[in-house]
């Protein structure tokens, strides 16, 4: 590597380089081309077959022709050793050799030694320490969102991924999908090599092939040539599709992204007239109206949307105050069930919702509504009323043009534009009605115009909807001469496709990328691609005039515009440093709301007695771009609990009508298997048979289809899981529909759920109250615990043994502002190299999280039924989630029953885990009241495969089967973090500041739920947050008396006294 | 004969220890022969290669689960523990009869011991060797499971001490090697008898080795029944103490349904009960196969189901009280565990404890049932059942679920489950017999004792 790169801290690896001057990355030599630039002489073959005497083995045709290319080729196959044994070995030498083999064979395992000339670093890169990680900004580009992101790198391996505490859209915590973003990176089952149908290829020769293709695109100026996308924040990567688009002047650029809906930019057309993009400050809105908005979980900025919202549930004492949110929804979200009240409706009863609200804010329209709907919109209208200027409507990704348009019109009446929220020029770089693009691009094909298609990222055999003109889009597909399709994995398209090119992972590539906010965001790469790979831009670059332009030149090229006047190189590097230019959010734009709800048009009718069903992106695999990430695979719903499947979600009262069974497996059961009525759905011409599954909260008649599932060719991981709901997605109901049927089968699909009993049985595993509640008596939380004293045990105390002394770890949990977003489950399994299991074993209930987030609803019934029998109570229950890592306890049950000694106490209070003793006897677990352990019934972490080792924490022991694990507080971050303060100071030493040590959890959290910290430092912040501080602090269980050192804070909700129930 | 007191009609009701008619020879000859003489029955060697066959599906097991790990049973999170600690339990509680017949009965001295404590003793053994195979293979890494062993490692470290499983490892070590000791004394007057008998070199030199150099005279009986004494005298706390440290694997954990002060009683009384449930499982086709119906006599057997009875009793109190307890406690934890045994998931297994354990044994207040050898057989494999069945409601039923209600979970056992269980019969039956053929099933030399006692009746 160059000095160059050093200085700029750019490539830090000494695996190779991205760099343009590297000698690697140099162009294809006569060799690599050679192999297919002679024809096969089949007629030689053939001769020289017949004419040879006896039996003769051959290889290939070609050396069966006896090619002298290929002979020559066969020979430089292993060029450095082919010609050396020419001579023959005589006895004597023969003997020779046998000896030095017998005396060589114990090398053998030391492995093939590397091609390449290994180098040390004799001239240490600036920074870099081994054995210590190093942190890089870097975004991860997500629909129309670009995620700022931290990335740890170990000597050159990128393994573990924060949020990035200076970028807008994250504020340094983030989501599940960026946690398990590095597993994509590494995912063995990523295309390697450029393919030609199936056949491997060489970059050269696609570039050649590329050439080709644009030449005779160029004598047609490009009339046959399409691109398809997805949604594209990249500015160089738009600047390069325009260029392209320039070059071929007839060429057209579609978009498509199945999981996000057109109605926020034809909501916003309708309102503005044109194009904006929508930017919330969810901290300054008192009170905040969700019409089907899923605005912490899905949708730009979600992450950063969370923050802001539970900056506003900071509940230091009684006297603090929250904001309030409402939801109006048809199914359960991480944001509705976070909400203060909410209120499931259909998906075609949120317009006439928003319609309701409007006309009560003297906006014009009407809408009737059914009495509990009315009285809710009565409270909410009354509220939003009040906080004028200090309220927010949000209206759901999912939601049509109209609700958008609404939204902004209620926002603008309330005097919130402009305070908190506002609108800027698209993000996206060419904003576009979806829908419609693709369905142009269809018909194009359908009329065989279409002769080369470029598909950049993208699954459209899978995702398209099914019915319109895409109803046999793999067969359209065939009618384009030449498909090129760029995508990370070989995937149901790629199938369809002449050419594909494995694509970049964000990790492994130069780009930028505007945030839900506008600000310009640079990706850098944390190591050189993997295998083969390329970048949508050099794919683009090869049909140009320039097609050697690297996207690291065209980058570094258009920063300069971005940055404007200054040092460059200064600039640069700052920006590389910081992962974004500052102050390139977009600026506000004065667009006044030019729509009056009186204009729409009166509200379709609609039969309660018809089903309706939605489409919804799936909470953890996304639109199925995630279907092979086994961490994401493994990830309980938020809401149902569900691994490894989607299902079709019904509320209780429908299952109930339907006739909807479920079976609790006797193998795992609760804790695993569920076998569920299998439902067949006919729909928009298509027909897939789905799982059933009862969520409570669910509003009546609406049947939720979640997308991503039933991949055909997703990789090892994410083939033939759940069904496909593309396979019944119409063009015309994207996100709702009726008209279907359901019909229930007398089948039952195993469903793999990690919580199925929803009831706390009355006991005190979760805390919670209303504002006024908590006002009125803040002690809620634990004035009710039976806590025994301390000291009341049989053997001696560890405070009186002198433990405790120095530092004395603690966590704390604020159920108030939890929402299940999931994010810490991937974080620790991320940080702590934990294993996927796979559904058969989750199904038995052995699925390796540290850290659960159990979900219980409140339905003031105690329930000894293993049915849902009290159906009216599931109606609408309030939901509460609460993530449970080991609880550290000092009075550890676990420590007292291990008859190795093999979990055992620390002098800071960690029950620390002995891998090398552990014999496995699962007493422990047994004996944990939190159930927290997690044990390697088999071997479930992966040995063999050699990406996913460099993938692993290393400074976490991967375990194998036979021992217990479970959560260490991060036990590798305290010691590094005290390695540190040690040596501070020159040498002397200091204390650990509170803060210095972020847990995985902690740090991912976007509410910032979770504070972890020394309780013996009475100003730490996890100090304030603990008993007798923190009114309303407890503890999980603690008539136990295991004294466990992660307390909870009871869950507060800001009800509306209006709306409370009597 | 004359009207003495032994033949008064209360003694006269009683069957006999030993029918009469039979002489210090006829006796010797009759146990003896089934080891040296008679030759290899069809019945035995069919038998034993079931046996065998069985013992071999236990050896796969074990080695599958080397292989790949414990995750191929039935256990998961948090259900920890499942068939194999049942089992371990079971066999244990199994392997309680037979010292207690040994020790207990012979410190009480209760002539009706003789003719059955030598395969009790044996049962007892085996039992405990079955037991002794779960502890070793449960473990995740069974290779390191002589972590669990207080031996000089060099790294210094020992085990921790205050874990019942480490209770156990010397509870159940001292009682296996006490309970062989036991047996082994007991049985060198015997093998001296064999070692006289034989008639093949190679038994007279293998029975001469294990018989000690024993030539009965005066002094070494003398030493013999002081050492068969003391060791009785061990044995009989091992038998309480055993199960009471089994009972604290459970009763030491908070684990609602496992930790209470009940279990140590009850896990004895009940293991007593199983072991007596066994031991007429055993006799009852012994007896019939070498036509031993003179030794182990209706007596035997009446009493045997008596202890039944009586233990059955203390092991209903013990469901009773832990019930009662629950209830009285107000322990929420312990109220919802009462709710689940009779209305949960699991509760049928509940059911059929009680059918098993409680309502079958209460057959045994009729005499006519405790001196039907045929129900006493179907009532010994109805307890055995019951029992098992007991460990599997306790251990695994109770671990379903605990505490958090978001963790609980169910289980159900895999076929490897299964295979070792079944498994580990073969290697019970397999053992016992490898014992008949080889070793006198019933103690010659008390036998010869008795022989004393009811020629005296008879005069």
């Amino acid at each position: 590597m160059s000095d160059h790169e050093h200085k700029y801290g750019i490539v830090r690896s000494g695996f190779a380089s991205t760099n343009p001057e590297d000698p690697d990355n140099h162009p294809p030599t006569a060799e690599e081309r050679e192999l297919r630039e002679y024809p096969l002489d089949i007629a030689a073959a053939n001769a020289k077959a017949k004419s040879g005497t006896g039996k003769q083995y051959w290889r290939s045709i070609e050396e069966l022709a006896g090619d002298p290319h290929f002979e020559d080729l066969l020979h430089r196959e292993f060029p450095r050793a082919a010609s050396e044994w020419d001579e023959s070995v005589d006895r004597r030498g023969f003997l020779k050799l046998l000896g030095a083999s017998m005396a060589l064979a114990g090398m053998a395992g030391c492995g093939r030694p590397p091609e390449q000339h290994i180098v040390p670093y004799v001239k240490q890169p600036d920074g870099l320490i081994l054995g210590k990680p190093q942190q890089y900004a870097t975004v991860m580009p997500f629909g129309a969102d670009a995620v700022g992101v931290l990335v740890e790198s170990h000597e050159g391996r990128p393994t573990k991924i924060e949020g990035n505490p200076d970028h807008p859209s994250s504020l340094g915590a983030t989501d599940a999908f960026a946690q398990a973003a590095i597993l994509d990176l590494y995912d063995p089952d990523r295309a390697k090599t450029p393919t030609e149908a199936g056949d491997i290829r060489t970059w050269a020769m696609f570039q050649q092939a590329a050439q080709d293709l644009a030449t005779a695109q160029k004598s047609v100026n490009g009339a046959g040539m399409r691109i398809l996308t997805g949604t594209i924040t990249s500015p160089v990567l738009a600047a390069q599709i325009e260029y392209v688009l320039k070059f071929f002047p007839q060429a057209k650029w579609h978009q498509w992204e199945p999981a996000i809906s057109d109605g926020a930019r034809e909501g916003a057309k309708l309102a503005f007239g044109r194009y904006v993009n929508t930017v919330c400050r969810v901290e300054k809105a008192n009170v905040i109206l969700s019409l089907d908005a899923d605005f912490m979980a899905n949708g730009p900025g979600h992450t950063r949307y969370m923050k802001d919202f539970y900056k506003r549930r900071n509940l230091t004492g009684p006297n603090d105050e929250m904001n309030r949110l409402y939801a109006v929804e048809p199914t359960p979200s991480v944001t509705g069930s976070a909400a203060d009240h909410r209120l499931p409706l259909r998906a075609s009863e949120i317009e006439l919702f928003a319609r309701a609200i409007a006309a009560k804010l003297d906006l014009g329209g009407s809408a009737t509504l059914s009495k509990d709907a009315e009285r809710f919109a009565d409270a909410v209208a009354k509220d939003l009323q009040k906080n004028r200027g200090a309220s927010l409507v949000v209206a759901g990704e999912q939601q049509s043009a109209e609700v958008h348009a609404l939204a902004h019109v209620i926002n603008a009446a309330l005097g919130n534009a402009g305070a908190t929220v506002y609108y800027t020029e698209p993000v996206e770089a060419n904003p576009v009605n979806h829908a419609e693009s693709l369905h142009e691009l269809a018909a194009d094909i359908h009329k065989s115009k279409v002769d080369l298609l470029l598909i950049l990222g993208g699954n459209p055999v899978y995702d398209a909807p099914r019915d319109w003109a895409f109803s046999e889009f793999e067969q359209k597909l065939k009618k384009v001469h030449t498909v090129v399709h760029v995508s990370s994995h070989y995937n149901e398209t790629s199938e369809f496709s002449r050419w594909h090119i494995p694509e970049t992972h964000f990790l492994e590539t130069w780009g930028d990328a505007r945030a839900f906010d506008g600000t310009y965001s640079v990706i850098q790469p944390l190591i050189a691609p993997l295998y083969q790979a390329r970048s949508a831009f050099e794919v683009l670059a090869a049909f140009t005039d320039k097609p050697g332009v690297t996207s690291y030149d065209a980058l570094r090229e258009h920063v300069k515009t971005v940055l404007g006047a200054g040092d460059a190189e200064k600039n640069w590097r700052k920006s590389l440093n910081d992962g974004l230019v500052a102050g390139t959010a977009l600026a506000p734009l004065p667009v006044s709301a030019k729509f009056s709800p009186a204009s729409l048009p009166p509200a379709k009718a609609h039969n309660a007695d018809e089903f309706e069903f939605i489409f919804r992106p799936d909470p953890t695999i996304y639109d199925g771009r995630f279907a092979n990430n086994g961490w994401l695979q493994e990830l309980a719903k938020p809401i149902t609990k569900i691994t490894w499947d989607n299902a079709a979600l019904v509320s209780p009262v429908t299952a109930q009508k339907l006739g909807i069974g479920r079976t609790i497996a006797s193998r795992g059961g609760e804790h695993g298997q569920v076998r569920s009525s299998v439902v067949d759905i006919e729909l928009s011409n298509g027909k897939v048979s789905a799982a059933a599954w009862v969520v409570p909260g669910q509003a009546d008649g609406v049947v939720v289809l979640p997308l991503g599932y039933g991949r055909k060719n997703a990789g090892e991981t994410g083939t033939n899981k759940g069904f496909n709901a593309y396979a019944v997605r119409g063009s015309n109901a994207l996100w709702a529909t009726t008209g279907g049927k359901v019909t229930v089968t007398n089948d039952e699909y195993p469903i793999a759920c990690t919580q199925f009993h929803h009831n706390v049985e009355g006991r005190k595993i979760v805390s919670s109250a209303s504002l006024e509640e908590y006002k009125k008596n803040p002690n809620f939380a634990h004035e009710k615990d039976e806590t025994p004293p301390n000291g009341l045990t049989l053997y001696q105390n560890f405070e009186e043994l002198g433990y405790y002394k120095h530092y004395k770890w603690a966590m704390a949990i604020d159920l108030t502002k939890c929402n299940g977003c999931n994010a810490c489950v991937v974080a620790c399994q991320s940080e702590n190299n934990i294993p996927v299991v796979g559904k058969d074993q989750v199904m038995r209930g052995r699925e390796m999280h540290w850290i659960r987030i159990d979900r219980y609803y409140e339905s003031g019934l105690e329930t000894e039924k293993d049915d849902d029998s009290e159906i009216p109570a599931l109606a609408n229950p309030p939901t509460y989630f609460q993530p449970v890592p080991c609880q550290q306890c000092e009075n550890a049950p676990c420590e007292q029953v291990c008859p190795v000694g093999a979990t055992t106490h620390s002098a800071e209070g960690l029950n620390d885990m002995v891998y090398n003793r552990c014999i496995g006897t699962r007493y422990c677990s047994n004996n944990c009241p939190y159930k927290v352990r997690r044990f390697n019934f088999l071997r479930f972490q992966d040995w063999e495969t050699p990406s996913l080792k460099l993938m692993r924490n290393p400074e976490v022991t991967v375990r194998s089967r036979g021992v217990m694990e479970k959560c260490t507080y991060c036990v590798q971050r305290i010691n590094n973090v005290r390695i540190e303060s040690e040596k501070d100071n020159g040498g002397v030493g200091r204390e650990i500041r509170d803060g210095e040590i972020v847990t995985a959890c902690e740090q991912a959290c976007p509410s910032e739920a979770i504070v972890f910290g020394n309780a013996n430092d009475p100003n730490s912040r996890v100090s304030k947050l603990r008993e007798k501080v923190n009114p309303r602090a407890y503890n999980m269980l603690g008539e136990l008396n295991a004294r466990p050192r992660t307390t909870y804070l009871g869950a507060v909700r800001n009800l509306n006294s209006d709306l409370e129930k009597a | 004969m004359s009207e003495g007191p032994v033949n008064s009609p209360e003694i006269r009701r009683l069957p006999r220890v030993l029918e009469p008619g039979y002489n210090y020879a006829s006796v010797t000859d009759k146990i003896a022969s089934i080891v040296l003489t008679r030759p290899v029955s069809l019945g035995w060697l069919a038998g034993f290669t079931l046996s065998f066959t069985i013992l071999m599906v236990l050896l796969g097991s074990i080695a599958w689960l080397i292989i790949k790990g414990v995750g191929i049973w039935g256990i998961n999170i948090p259900i920890g523990w499942g068939f194999a600690i049942v089992n371990f339990v079971w066999w244990i509680g199994i392997g309680h009869a037979g010292t207690l017949i040994s020790a207990i009965l012979f410190l009480l001295n209760q002539q009706w011991r003789t003719s059955i404590n030598r395969f009790a003793e044996a049962m007892t053994l085996f039992a405990v060797a079955c037991a002794a195979v779960f502890p070793g293979i449960h473990v995740g890494r069974p290779w390191m499971a002589f972590y669990m062993f207080p031996y000089p490692s060099t790294m210094g470290v020992w085990p921790q001490f205050r874990s019942p499983l480490i209770w156990d490892v010397f509870a159940v070590s001292t009682y296996g090697t006490v309970s062989a000791l036991f047996w082994f004394v007991g049985l060198i007057p015997d093998l001296a008898t064999l070692r006289d008998r034989a008639t093949n070199k190679a038994a007279q030199i293998i029975y001469g080795m294990l018989a000690m150099g024993w030539r009965g005279s005066a002094r070494h009986w003398h030493r013999y029944q002081s050492a068969y004494l003391l060791l009785a005298g061990l044995a009989t706390p091992l038998v309480l103490s055993v199960h009471t440290v089994v009972s604290f694997d459970f009763a030491v954990g908070i684990v609602p349904g496992w930790h209470t002060t009940i279990f140590p009683p009850y896990f004895v009384a009940g293991a007593i009960y199983s072991g007596f449930a066994m031991v007429l499982t055993i006799a009852i086709p012994l007896r019939k196969a070498y036509g031993l119906e003179d030794f182990i006599t209706m007596r035997h057997l009446e009493n045997m189901a008596k202890v039944m009875l009586a233990t059955g009793l203390i092991v209903a109190y013990g469901y009773f009280m832990e019930f009662f307890l629950a209830l009285y406690s107000g322990n929420k934890f312990d109220v919802f565990l009462v709710q689940q045994r009779l209305h949960g998931p699991y509760s049928g297994y509940y059911f059929a404890l009680i059918l098993c354990n409680i309502l079958t044994p209460q057959l045994l207040w009729f005499q006519k049932v405790r001196t039907n050898v045929a129900a006493l057989f179907v009532m010994s494999l109805v307890i055995n059942l019951g029992m098992w069945l007991e460990r599997f409601v306790i251990v695994v039923i109770s671990l379903t679920r605990d505490f958090v209600p978001g963790a609980w979970g169910r289980y159900q056992p895999t076929f490897w489950d299964y295979s070792t269980f079944i498994g580990t019969m073969g290697l019970f039956v397999s053992l016992l017999f490898l014992f008949v053929r080889g070793l006198p099933a019933i103690s010659i030399a008390e036998m010869r004792e008795l022989v004393a006692h009811t020629s005296e009746e008879h005069e």
